[in-house]
């Protein structure tokens, strides 16, 4: 599976596929983790995507990325689902 | 001749003189003989015109008729002519004449009956000569320039008008008194209502009627008019009257495992994997290859970038204060300084006499009396406060907990505690911002000596018996914890510091406790009770916060240092307690400290009671080894907990390391203050930087320096900068990171003397002060330049690096060491085997003395290295 591309490189945490309303629908990480993941993080995309469809209406976000101090997260949306990565940076 | 035109009044003459262009006259009545007063007509026969000059139509004409003629030539016509002359009829005249010159006028017209006339007066012939203006602006002007002249008052009867209209008091004003009867003066009233139109004639009213004579139309009416808005937005604020507070729980929702399953098959998301993997991968590849937010430009500045750019900058200690006194500091070396811990400008310097100590109590009444002198930055050259001792004192320390409480180390062996509460004001009140109070004390010039305060000692230890050493370091007990008198570390309910250890040469390691210890409480009661009836002599003004130890003090324990390899005892110097952070209360002790601690801040010592073993609760994790340095210039570690052995007695454990780096004694054993394991240790020629818990020695050996290196302090701010001071009075700075075989930056002749103390002291982030004392017992505050303040970004990971990377050398020469004696061995013994055809003897003889030269070699060079400071030489290679 292609998920699994993406949890062989280095540093990768765990992976979520959320669907359009925010329900986990696949995860590597534990539940609670990724109930709380899809949750926060589905608010955020929608927030993020108005944002950006509002200053130019032909816009759409394609990909976010939101680095904190102990890891990074990366959400890439799509038409029906979106992707949440959580990687450690090396350094 | 011409008719007679009817004369002029006299006022119009002017007039005529003026109207003289004019051919027609005005009339004027006939009230006067044919000519006005002051002309006379003359006829002038052509002789005497011819004499004066006054010809008609040649001399005189029409346009100027005027011609003034001599008196003088008049008088003399008339005397020379007689009864001839024409100017007979006005000889009278001519002779009254009060001028010289009389105007005659040629009368063309024939006005007054003759072709001449004679003007008579003076007047008369300015009034024609110089006839007047017109008249009409001349008389205005005169009007407005007069000013008014107020008239009389002419009544037209306006008067009676006003006096009908005016009001007056036809009668005098009445006047009634009313009053109420006294009785009722006070009397509570009752008020009520009362009809008017239930009594007649109560009232009187004057009701409005219409009048049908007449009736007005207003035809006028003023009437105001107010401006509202069509649209007014208002806001009201509601009162949350039923307050509730509501709350929801909610639960995540979640797919059940059929459409779980649905959904993985469907297509969508097969597509939203295969659009967005190649993005994902290549973020997270770029943000392990990079961190794109990390500045490097900026990740590189040093403490040069942070600073300013002002093209020098200052690597020298900047000398701020010098402070001596004549009277106290002749001919004594500073043993120690404190700088005070809350207090700014003040710090605390112990002094000793110069010659040898002596250990007779004897020569402590000899000479002057042992003082510590409290300098404050407002004064430099009076100290603010001394403290008495009962001899010289060798090291001394605030308490951390209540800065008042000092406890001092004597040379011979007591330890003393002062408690400066009384003087605190006095101390804050010479505040270097605080000029009135220094000029204060300044005038009062005799009484300058008599004004520093003396504060004597509150308490002494008891003096032993036998051998008296002196005390060479003293310490306060965080306030964290406490021990017992087994050693074992307590919870310290009080939160203060009220322990204190203390080291010396000769007789050990001793922990004292300042409170009242428990199995006295009994008898220090009864004594209290004795010491009330016979009156206590304290001719001073001792605070009594530690009368209980008076005299009676005795160490809570004393720690037996024996020898790791053979018996004896260490002499130990300086020593070095790990502080304990204790995280947070444990038990139910902590409730009764909040108690005790809530009401004051400075408690009251005379108050403490030392707690018995049981009710305090042990803390397991404090660390209760220490190290400390002796006079043979060895660092030993070892635990003060006694510990039983086989007898059942209490005795001290064996120490687990002892390392001679040191050539001489050891005078400072200093923890980091940003490392809890890293200790700086300086004595002798040379310092050393050790690892807790490394038991192989120090990880850092600076090579033997030229002169002693008598006292090391580290930077308060920089993890890697530390300063030494030398014997001939230069201080060094090293910087670990940058080099560890030389110092970064020397301060030569800083005095003439050998440095006896540096302390460094942070006032605030940009002020940073290094206080240096010598042997001539004199103190300079030094300003740290920012370049050794200011910690470069990364010093303190940079600096654990370091250390572990030495440790890790260490221990690799360690085993290469190891390996190589190994080796030697056995490379010796295999030329043992491969030689047997050689003469036994001989083999023998050789292989002794072999095996000699070469032991003998190896001691030199052990010997040669260990002076030079190279054993182990770890450090040189270091700095990578």
């Amino acid at each position: 599976m292609l998920t699994r591309r993406i949890q062989g490189q280095k540093g990768v945490q765990g992976i979520i596929i959320v669907n359009s309303e925010g329900i986990p629908v696949k995860t590597t990480l534990d539940n609670s983790s990724t109930v709380q993941y899809a949750g926060l993080i589905h608010q955020l995309v929608m927030k993020a995507r108005s944002t950006v469809r509002d200053i130019d209406p032909q816009n759409d976000l394609t990909f976010l990325r939101v680095r904190s101090k102990k890891n990074e997260i990366m959400i890439a949306p799509d038409k029906d689902y979106f992707l949440i990565v959580i990687q450690n940076p090396s350094d | 001749m011409a008719p007679k035109r009817p004369k002029s009044r006299r006022s119009s003459a002017g007039s005529k003189g003026k109207d003289k262009d004019k051919k027609t006259q005005p009339p004027t009545p006939q009230d006067k003989p044919g000519h006005p007063d002051d002309i006379f007509p003359l006829v002038l026969t052509s002789a005497t015109q011819e004499l004066f000059g006054c010809r008609t139509d040649e001399d005189v004409t029409r346009e100027s008729p005027y011609k003034l003629l001599k008196k003088d030539n008049i008088i003399q016509d008339i005397k020379t002519r007689a009864a001839v002359s024409d100017f007979s009829p006005v000889k009278q005249i001519v002779l009254d004449y009060p001028e010289e010159e009389i105007l005659l006028v040629f009368d063309r017209s024939f006005t007054y009956g003759q072709c001449f006339y004679l003007v008579l007066t003076p007047e008369a012939k300015d009034r024609i000569l110089s006839p007047p203006e017109p008249e009409t602006p001349e008389v205005f002007e005169s009007e407005v320039s007069k000013t008014p002249q107020p008239k009389l008052w002419i009544s037209l009867g306006s008067e009676q008008e006003i006096d009908e209209e005016s009001v007056t008091e036809t009668r005098q004003k009445l006047c009634y008194k009313f009053s109420r009867v006294r009785r009722k003066f006070g009397v509570p009233v009752c008020f009520s209502d009362r009809n008017t139109a239930a009594a007649k004639d109560s009232y009187l009213e004057c009701a409005s009627y219409q009048d049908s004579r007449f009736s007005i139309k207003q035809m006028q009416r003023d009437c105001g008019m107010q401006a509202v808005p069509r649209l007014q937005s208002s806001s009201a604020q509601t009162q949350w009257r039923f307050q509730k507070n509501i709350c929801t729980q909610y639960y995540p929702r979640e797919l059940h495992e059929e459409e779980i399953e649905s959904t993985t098959q469907a297509e969508s998301q097969r597509n939203l994997l295969n659009s967005v993997t190649p993005r994902v991968l290549q973020a997270l590849q770029q943000e392990e290859i990079i961190n794109v937010f990390l500045d490097d430009c900026k990740a590189l500045g040093t403490l040069a970038e942070t600073g300013d750019w002002s093209g020098k900058v200052s690597e020298d200690l900047v000398l701020h204060y010098a402070f001596t006194d004549q009277k106290y500091t002749k001919d004594k070396k500073v043993s120690s300084i404190n700088w005070h811990p809350t207090i700014f400008g003040v710090i605390a310097v112990a002094l000793t006499d110069k010659k040898k100590v002596q250990l007779d109590e004897s020569s402590a009444l000899i000479g002057r009396p042992a003082i510590i002198v409290f300098y404050s930055f407002s004064d430099p050259s009076n100290p603010q406060l001394l403290l008495e001792c009962p001899d010289d004192i060798s090291a001394f320390e605030f308490n951390p907990s209540n800065p008042n409480i000092i406890v001092g180390g004597c040379v011979t062996g007591q330890v003393v505690l002062w408690d400066i509460s009384a003087h605190i004001a006095h101390l804050q009140g010479a505040q270097p911002g605080d000029k009135k109070a220094t000029t204060d004390i300044l005038d009062l010039d005799d009484n300058k000596e008599n004004n520093t305060p003396v504060a004597r000692y509150c308490a002494v230890s008891a003096l032993q018996s036998g051998r008296k050493a002196p005390i060479t370091d003293v310490q306060w007990l965080p306030q964290t914890f406490e021990v017992t008198r087994r050693g074992l570390p307590m919870e310290n309910m009080y939160k203060v510091s009220v322990q204190v250890v203390t080291c010396s040469p000769y007789s050990t390691i001793m922990f004292w406790d300042v409170r009242v210890p428990q199995l006295l409480n009994q008898s220090l009661s009864d004594r209290q009770q004795n010491v009330d009836q016979k009156t206590p002599i304290t001719p001073y003004s001792v605070p009594a916060t530690f009368e209980h130890l008076d005299r009676t003090w005795k160490p809570l324990f004393r720690i037996s240092l024996p020898k790791i390899n053979n018996s004896g005892e260490y002499a130990p110097f300086k020593f070095s307690l790990q502080h304990y952070a204790c995280n947070g209360n444990t038990g139910k002790n902590s409730e009764k400290a909040h108690e005790n601690d809530s009401t004051e801040d400075i408690t009251d010592y005379s108050q403490l009671r030392a707690p018995s073993a049981q009710t305090l609760t042990a803390l397991e994790d404090v660390n209760t080894k220490f190290y400390f340095g002796t006079q043979d210039g060895e660092i030993v570690y070892t635990d003060w907990k006694l510990e039983k052995d086989d007898s059942g007695r209490l005795h001290s454990a064996k120490p687990l390391l002892c390392f001679r780096a040191h050539q001489g004694l050891v005078n400072t054993i200093q923890r980091s203050p940003f490392f809890k394991d890293i200790i700086l240790t300086t004595g002798g020629w040379n310092f050393a930087i050790w690892k807790e818990d490394f038991m192989d020695g120090p990880i850092v050996v600076s090579p033997s320096s030229e002169q002693q290196c008598t006292v090391g302090c580290w930077s308060l701010s920089r993890p890697a900068v530390f300063f030494i001071g030398k014997e001939d009075g230069s201080i060094e700075v090293w910087n670990l990171l940058e080099n560890t075989s030389e110092p970064a930056h020397i301060h030569a002749h800083i005095t003439s003397a050998k440095i006896t103390c540096v302390k460094p002291w942070t006032v605030s982030p940009k002020l940073h002060f290094l206080a240096v004392t010598d042997d001539l017992g004199m103190l300079r505050v030094f300003e740290i330049p920012k370049s050794l303040y200011i910690p470069s970004r990364t010093e303190s990971s940079s600096v654990m690096k370091h250390f572990e990377l030495e440790k890790v050398m260490l221990k690799n020469y360690l085993k290469r060491d190891e390996m190589w004696v190994k080796e030697k061995k056995e490379a010796e013994e295999l030329k043992k085997k491969t030689e047997p055809d050689k003469p036994v003897k001989l083999q023998h003889e050789n292989r002794e003395e072999n095996t000699k030269e070469h032991s003998h070699y190896l001691t030199l060079g052990e010997n040669v290295l260990k002076g030079v400071g190279l054993w182990p030489a770890a450090a040189d290679t270091g700095n990578t």
